[in-house]
């Protein structure tokens, strides 16, 4: 086959030759490039090297936008935020080698938060597979517990069906990340069309359960019109499958309450009168007493992870617990499950929703949990002294925004305070590393949801250390004109290590604060872009609301209040029941 | 408790990787495991022999390997009436002159001779683990110089003794 290629070089060939030729000799980079078309991929977040050159080369000649970030874990989290706000799968491709291991963390992260990614990696020819060739590394090996699934090309034939199965894969059933590793030769090959059909998905053993089980869903009709005291947890699940509005419809038709977890923030108006607030760690006293002494427990989409439940043997010790998830292994893995029922949120919801039922009278519950959030509301210390509460930045955020942005966080108190400080008036507006806990991930992710969302005000929210593991991705903001709003809350130290420092550790902060950092308004400057510090809260309502007005991409490098601390808490090893902090004094 | 799990699989490259790199992952104990192809072309059977703790353990193993893209079928066939078969090899100390009577031991295990030396006798077994651990420890006096077992593979009986649930319900 290779043969061919010079033949062709040497004797120029009449059009309709070339034509011809062009269809029947399409290499692997080219049938590559067109598969990415097919699946209708408007944008591709990555880095080139050696290995990925072939596919660089046809991404040129035949473009899909391609976004050079600067450093391939800015790629990948580009590619979740993407994915995150706008539901289409993020495309992301780097090289072999550690192009491809600097894509481990994002990965990861896409595999806990369920997002749905195709990754692209370049490998060394199969001829030196395994022979610790130059950038050689073993990335189907190193990423198989982290993806939902992954490939390594062997055959350019193969290369249609398998990037259809992984697009299919990565936004079906469970969402998550696929690997499609691709050696260069395998790129350079010459695609023989006369061979082979149009590609099919070939997975006999992948068929996601959509469709609720009715007898199921008779069950959990039945449990919750007896409950006396019902409550649905609701996380990203329900996002994922699109059903904020079908969950509304559902508790507005029968008044149940509602809490979330730190990923399905959003799925219900954060000011409704049925939502209670985020449940778990540094959820509100309110959710977090709504699950302990809830008598049938209705969780859509949540995988009851630990920083959710606290201590798995006091968590909802009074309710019978009726489960919807689509994957059926999340299904009493974590906790005791009375009514399973494996479905994607929405037709669950749907199912529910068909069935009209009578419900107890709830009046008593509702009256408990309202006196609740009147004892115990959010709470934090202000003593006035001028400087900046970081939950009072949050909130100015949130009243100039008017709860409509799309916001991004980092990881660390900030991104607890603006979970609870920031009620999403709508779904999909909120992007977070929740599983994996990923610093660095806000500012890049925080670039890919502005590419979903380019009419929308997009706000970064990080803190000072987190922003500065990915920093360089701000030469983004200024070659694509993206007004991204980045507001770093910054305390001068790694605040939630620190935090625990002071609550469990004595105050001993081992290595948690930070005493030299750039000058980020000078830093945000050399790249060309707008810079403000603020450090009087007075001097604070001024500067948000013009960065916030502005067409053009911000930093504020904002100066909070160094010492406070993210309550409520439940510590580790406790009940939800257990929580410190609740009030202030 | 231990439990005997048979996983149909696509015969890709590395699927034996990823299913017994999510054993490990989860913190499953493999006791034995044995792979080869089947009936199906391009379709491989992993049997497994795994101790878990309880019932839940076992449920979330079959789930999370159902979940593999490359997993067609998972079954826990312990409760169900199985055949069960391990081949070992047992290389013996078996001087001339004990060798009567050590055949006397291997002949009711069924046990066949495959290779001969002066003062070795090499022995292949075939039966249920229960029947390999008797016969060698009736063995271990004379002297074991090298032992090797392949692992467990099972089968569903055609004819099912107890009545399985489904069953039950016709009934
Ligand atoms: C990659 C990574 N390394 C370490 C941690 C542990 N960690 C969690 S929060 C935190 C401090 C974050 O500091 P900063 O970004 O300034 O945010 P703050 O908590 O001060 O708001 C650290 C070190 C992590 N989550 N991710
Ligand atoms: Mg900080």
């Amino acid at each position: 086959m290779n043969a061919q290629v010079p033949l062709k070089k040497q004797q120029p060939a009449t059009d309709q030759e070339v034509d011809h030729e062009c269809k029947a000799s399409k290499t692997g980079a080219e049938i590559f490039v067109e598969s990415l078309q097919n699946q209708g991929v408007e944008i591709i977040f990555g880095y080139p090297g050696g290995a990925v050159l072939p596919l660089y080369d046809a991404l040129y000649r035949n473009p899909v936008k391609h976004i050079l970030a600067r450093h391939e874990q800015g790629a990948i989290h580009a590619a979740e935020g993407y994915a995150r706000v706008s539901g289409k799968t993020g495309v992301v491709i780097a090289t072999s080698g550690p192009g491809a291991t600097n894509l481990v963390t994002g990965i990861t992260d896409a595999m806990m938060d369920s997002l749905p990614l195709v990754v692209f990696t370049g490998q060394v020819a199969t001829t030196v597979v395994g022979t610790d060739a130059f950038q050689e590394a073993d990335i189907v090996g190193i990423t198989q517990p982290i993806t939902k699934h992954n490939y390594q090309v062997k055959n350019v034939q193969d290369l249609p069906r398998i990037i259809k199965e992984a697009f299919h894969i990565a936004s079906t059933g469970r969402k998550g990340p696929v690997v499609v590793d691709i050696p260069k030769n395998i790129a350079n090959a010459i695609f023989d069309s006369n061979a082979v059909e149009e590609a099919t998905i070939n997975l006999p053993g992948y068929q996601p359960t959509l469709h609720p089980n009715y007898l199921q869903i008779k069950k959990a009709v039945s449990l919750l019109s007896e409950a006396k005291q019902p409550l649905l947890l609701v996380g990203a699940g329900v996002l994922a499958a699109d059903a904020s509005k079908e969950l509304t419809e559902f508790v507005e038709k029968y008044n149940f309450p509602v809490v979330n977890t730190l990923l399905g923030l959003g799925s219900i108006d954060g000011n409704h009168e049925l939502f209670l607030g985020m449940a778990g760690m540094h959820g509100t006293f309110t959710a977090n007493m709504a699950i302990n002494n809830c008598d049938v427990l209705l969780n859509i989409g949540s995988r009851f992870d630990d920083r959710l439940t606290g201590n798995l043997k006091k968590f909802a010790p009074n309710a019978k617990v009726i489960h919807i998830d689509i994957d059926p292994a999340e299904i009493g893995k974590n906790v005791p499950t009375e009514i399973p029922i494996v479905a994607d949120a929405k037709e669950a919801l749907l199912a529910l929703l068909e069935q009209t039922f009578e419900v107890q009278d709830l009046t008593l519950w509702h009256e408990y949990l309202h006196e609740c959030q009147e004892e115990y509301p959010l709470w934090y210390d202000d003593d006035g002294d001028g400087t900046i509460y970081p939950q009072y930045a949050v909130e100015t955020i949130h009243r100039l925004t008017n709860g409509e942005a799309t916001i991004v966080t980092d990881v660390g108190q900030h991104q607890m305070w603006t979970a609870q400080y920031y009620p999403f008036k709508k779904d999909h507006h909120w992007v977070t590393s929740g599983g994996l806990g990923t610093m660095g991930f806000g500012f890049p992710a925080a670039i890919g949801a502005q590419f979903a969302h380019p009419d929308e005000k997009v706000i970064a929210i990080v803190g000072d250390a987190g922003f500065q593991m990915t920093m360089q991705e701000l030469a983004l903001l200024k070659e694509f004109k993206l007004p991204v709003k980045i507001f770093i809350l910054n305390n001068s130290c790694l605040g939630m290590v620190r935090q625990w420092q002071e609550t469990f550790y004595e105050e001993r902060y081992s290595s948690s604060l930070v005493p030299v950092q750039p000058d980020f308004v000078k830093l945000a400057d050399s790249y060309g872009i707008k810079g403000y510090k603020v450090e009087k809260v007075d001097d604070m309502e001024a500067v948000f609301k013009e960065a916030i007005e502005s067409d053009e991409p911000v930093l504020v490098d904002c100066r909070v209040k160094e010492l406070t601390l993210v309550n409520p808490m439940v510590a580790p090893g406790k009940g939800l029941s257990e929580m410190i902090g609740v009030k202030k004094g | 408790m231990k439990r005997v799990i048979t996983v149909t699989v696509i015969n890709q490259s590395g699927v034996l990787n990823r299913v017994t790199g999510l054993l490990m992952k989860r913190q499953f104990n493999i006791e034995s495991i044995t792979v080869g192809h089947t009936e199906q072309q391009g379709v491989s059977k992993m049997t497994f022999i795994v101790n878990v703790e309880d019932e839940a353990k076992i449920e979330q193993l079959v789930k999370q390997l159902s979940k593999q893209i490359d997993v067609i079928k998972v079954n826990d066939i312990t409760d169900k009436s199985i055949v069960m078969r391990e081949l070992a090899l047992i290389k013996v100390v078996a001087p001339p002159n004990l060798r009567a009577e050590i055949n006397s031991i291997v002949d009711p295990f069924r046990g066949s001779i495959i290779d001969m030396g002066k003062n070795v006798v090499t022995y292949q077994i075939v039966g249920n683990p229960e029947k390999i651990d008797a016969f060698i420890e009736l063995i271990r006096p004379y002297g074991i110089k090298e032992l090797t077992r392949t692992g467990v593979t099972a089968f569903v009986r055609d004819a099912q003794l107890k009545p399985s649930p489904q069953l039950s319900i016709l009934q």
